[in-house]
């Protein structure tokens, strides 16, 4: 009987097709359509901030670097994970990445909560040359970051953008963009007092990479770093891990 | 092959290669100094030259009358030929990412060849270069043939062909320049990605055209599969592709979808860029190439219906395995594993319905590289789906996620399913194609097999190895419950199987090579058949059932 159908579903092309793509679509409806609609799916996270516009940039300079290849961000709720990289993962945490760099290979650490755990130097030190502090790494050398200027006229666009899809950046920090970008990375300009004021208190202002007077990427890149895990404090009261977290001034 | 077009067709093909090249001016234009415009500059090349191409021959005498009444094989030549491009290029590319994670200065202090840049150079070059063509190249072969009818189109096969391969230029050279999405197998960005789906509409038009106009009542196995890959995979692209450029002079764009629910659009991709790229098309190939080259018929029916609705239905569900203990809601990591369970039956129902083909025919597997390769694929398609099925089950999952094991598995799948299947395909199709006797050499063949069957063991055998090692490391408690190793230990325990993975990836891409002279030197250098020329024609209604097709 069944058999039979099929025969005569065979004989026409148009009927396979449409039969295919019935067959293809239920999956993903059924497990992508909800994540939109059950609220519970991403928590209730009230301290939860933007990037700036320097640590956008390094997220960017991240991504096009292929970091994400080698490096995961998102620490499993297993007791190893929690125990060795800290609390586990909200969704919450990656509610403004577009898109996110939760990774599938950790051919190195976890960085879902590197922010903090290192200097601005042990990172300019390990980005240049990683055999500098870690003899035994494999990972590969990035002395050109320190060499080339980040280019900040578009990131207006970027924010533009950004908020057209969605994430809260107002039109203040929109015009701002570039101002803030480089006042994050030169604490004793003019310009770094209005990124603590547009971004909030806890936002890390310094001169990532030791040099005030010019804005490289080398700086965005430390400040995506230093920020990671530390958009929101929900990971460490919503869930059962121990941590305490880590001390914003470094 | 620009002879196979009349004027007219010819008038049109230089119509739509001015059609790119203005694109690439105004893509170069509005991007300037951005990466956009160096691209633009790529493509102002590629339509220029492909133009000089059409306009060295735009005068030449007009084709045979008759080439209608002859199936459409040109494209499906070059096909092989960009098939084989490609696949030394991508290997290549896997061998210097895989010497990299052994020996890291081989990057030269350069931004584009660190380990970041190269992978998805090759993930793209070995996917969709060698995948993609070796699947438009053999869909062109194996829909003419089972349906006994010309491609339904003159310009547009070579459109599909060269347009997908203008994708991949764009794509690949983009990746050096750091320009990606970041989404893994979709790293190529929006312009791309659009110029993507004018192409693959114009493959799934095409397709169906042709296979309207076939001379059998009945669709052919392999090309449901076919049609489930085209079709399948448009949906998948455009959906996890949607995203918003931050100017249209620029590269860079943003993904609509964002933290969690991108998490799943993007592995509910992967996935099923496994699924229906990975594994739908080269199925189709095994449907069609195994049955001719073992001269049997395939084992059953009954089979080949139930594997292909249970791979199209289940595979969609599987995408969350990727994301056990993540983030996303525990119901949908359920649903994913338990999805990815069922689907061993229908996977193992095409692998076992392919090896019962061959039950019969053991000598000629002993005899006949070119079917153990064929053979070989089968095994590795059991295999890899058996281990993928257990990798999915949480507990599992656990222990190899983040791990080299899923390297071995992306590897037994890629170079014993996808690779071993393509080339015996491709060792089948080659005489056939240029109606040549045989292959030139069927000892280099031998050596193929042996040299790509001691790559995949080494780098399979070594990153099993090491995958496993390093999940248990970095579980691993001591008496005071502490952990037992750093990261770093865990790194230092790698080196030696990074160093066996490039040395069996050398022997696999040994083997491709091999496998290209050989393939230029029949073309060159070996006779033609005339009976391959006479019995090779469609079914004009003339001469009913001249034609060889595999049985159901
Ligand atoms: C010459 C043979 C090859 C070598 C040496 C090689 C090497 C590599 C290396 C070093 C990686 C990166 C692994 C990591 O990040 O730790 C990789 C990833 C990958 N390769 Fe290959 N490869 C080869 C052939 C192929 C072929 C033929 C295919 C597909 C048809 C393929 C598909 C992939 C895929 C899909 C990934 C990504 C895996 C993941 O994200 O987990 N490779 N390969
Ligand atoms: C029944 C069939 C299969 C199932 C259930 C399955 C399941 C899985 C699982 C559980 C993972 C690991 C996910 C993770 O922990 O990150 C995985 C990864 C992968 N599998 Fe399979 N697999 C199947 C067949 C195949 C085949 C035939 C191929 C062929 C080439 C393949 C290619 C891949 C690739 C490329 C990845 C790596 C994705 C990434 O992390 O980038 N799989 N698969």
């Amino acid at each position: 009987m069944a058999e039979l159908f099929h025969r005569k579903l065979e004989r026409t092309a148009i009927g396979f097709v449409v039969a295919i793509i019935a067959a293809a679509s239920v999956g993903g409806i059924v497990e992508i359509a909800p994540l939109f609609t059950i609220h519970t799916t991403v928590e209730e996270a009230p301290d939860m901030r933007v990037y700036t516009p320097l640590e956008l940039a390094g997220r960017n300079i991240y991504i096009r670097e292929g970091c994400y290849a080698c490096h995961s961000q998102m620490i499993r709720t297993l007791r190893d994970e929690v125990e060795r990289y800290g609390p586990y993962s909200l969704a919450v945490e990656s509610k403004y990445d577009r898109p996110m760099l939760w990774g599938s290979k950790r051919t190195g650490p976890d960085l879902a909560r590197v922010g903090g755990k290192y200097s601005d130097f042990w990172h300019v030190a390990h980005l240049n040359n990683p055999r500098d502090v870690v003899p035994e790494s494999n990972m590969p050398a990035y002395r050109f970051l320190a060499r080339t200027a980040l280019d900040t006229g578009d990131l207006q666009r970027h924010l533009r953008a950004q908020q057209a899809l969605g994430v809260p950046y107002t039109d203040a920090m929109i015009a701002n963009a570039a101002s803030d970008a480089f006042g994050q990375a030169a604490p004793d300009s003019p310009f770094a007092a209005g990124v603590t004021e547009r971004y909030g208190e806890k936002t890390q202002v310094s001169a990532f990479d030791g040099v005030v007077t010019q804005l490289t990427e080398m700086d965005a890149l430390v400040a995506y770093l230093q920020v990671l895990g530390r958009l929101t404090d929900a990971a460490y009261s919503n869930t059962a891990a121990p941590e305490q977290a880590p001390d914003p001034t470094n | 092959m620009v002879q196979q077009l009349t004027s007219g067709e010819r008038q049109n093909a230089l119509i739509i290669l001015l059609c790119v090249f203005v694109a690439g001016l105004a893509m170069a234009a509005a991007g300037g100094s951005d990466p956009l415009g160096m691209h633009g500059v790529i493509v102002m090349l590629f339509g220029a030259s492909l133009g000089a191409l059409v306009m060295r021959s735009y005068y030449d005498r007009q084709p045979d009358p008759d080439r209608l009444s002859h199936y459409y094989d040109d494209p499906i030549k070059a096909g092989v030929a960009l098939t084989l491009a490609w696949a030394i290029f991508g290997m290549f590319m896997g061998v210097w990412t895989a010497a990299q994670l052994a020996w890291p200065d081989l990057s030269f202090d350069a931004g584009w060849s660190t380990f970041g840049r190269l992978r998805p150079t090759h993930t793209t070059g070995v996917i969709f270069g060698f995948g993609g063509n070796a699947l438009i190249a053999t869909s062109f072969h194996v829909v003419q043939r089972t349906s006994r009818a010309r491609l339904a189109g003159q310009v547009s096969p070579w459109f599909v062909l060269l347009g997908f391969n203008l994708f991949c230029i764009l794509a690949v050279t983009g990746y050096f320049m750091g320009v990606t999405q970041s989404k893994e197998y979709a790293e190529a960005e929006w312009y791309a990605d659009l110029w993507l789906v004018v192409v693959w509409v114009t493959y799934f038009v095409l397709f169906l055209r042709t296979i309207a106009r076939r001379k059998e009542p009945h669709i052919y196995v392999a090309n449901w599969y076919y049609m489930a890959f085209i079709v399948v995979v448009a949906i998948l692209h455009i959906v996890n592709n949607l995203a918003l450029p931050i100017s249209f002079g620029q590269a860079k764009s943003y993904t609509i979808w964002a933290g969690v629910q991108d998490s799943m659009v993007q592995w509910w991709y992967g996935h099923n860029a496994v699924a229906f790229f990975l594994t739908a098309g080269f199925l189709a190939m095994l449907y069609y190439y195994l049955p001719v080259r073992a001269q049997r018929p395939i084992f059953s029916y009954r089979l080949s219906i139930l594997s292909f609705w249970g791979i199209t239905f289940f595979y969609m569900w599987a995408g969350s395995h990727h994301l056990h203990y993540t983030a996303l809601p525990h119901w949908v990591q359920n649903l994913g594993m338990t999805f990815s369970v069922m689907l061993l039956v229908p996977s193992w129902a095409s692998a076992g319905n392919a090896l019962l083909t061959l039950n019969g025919a053991w000598h000629r597997v002993r005899d006949d590289a070119t079917l153990r390769f064929i053979f070989v694929a089968a095994v590795f398609y059991g295999l890899s789906t058996f281990e993928g099925s257990f990798m999915a089950i949480r507990p599992v999952n656990a222990l190899s996620h983040y791990t080299d094991w899923t390297v071995g598995h992306v590897h037994a799948g890629a170079l014993g399913w996808v690779a071993f299947i393509t080339f015996g395909s491709i060792y089948t199709l080659v005489p056939s194609l240029w109606k040549r006797e045989r292959m030139y050499s069927p000892a280099l063949v031998e050596v193929h097999f042996w040299l790509a069957v001691a790559g995949t063991l080494i780098y399979v055998f070594s990153m099993w190895n090491s995958g496993i090692l390093q999940g248990l490391m970095w579980r691993t408690y001591t008496q005071e419950g502490t952990l037992a190793y750093s990261f770093l230990d865990s790194l230092v325990a790698m080196y030696p199987y990074y160093i066996a993975r490039a040395c069996g990836g050398l022997l696999f891409l040994l083997g491709a090579i091999v496998a290209a002279y050989n393939i230029w030197m029949t073309v060159r250098a070996v006779p033609a058949s005339a009976a391959e020329r006479q019995s090779d024609v469609p079914d004009t209604g003339l001469a009913p059932g001249a034609a060889a097709t595999p049985a159901e």
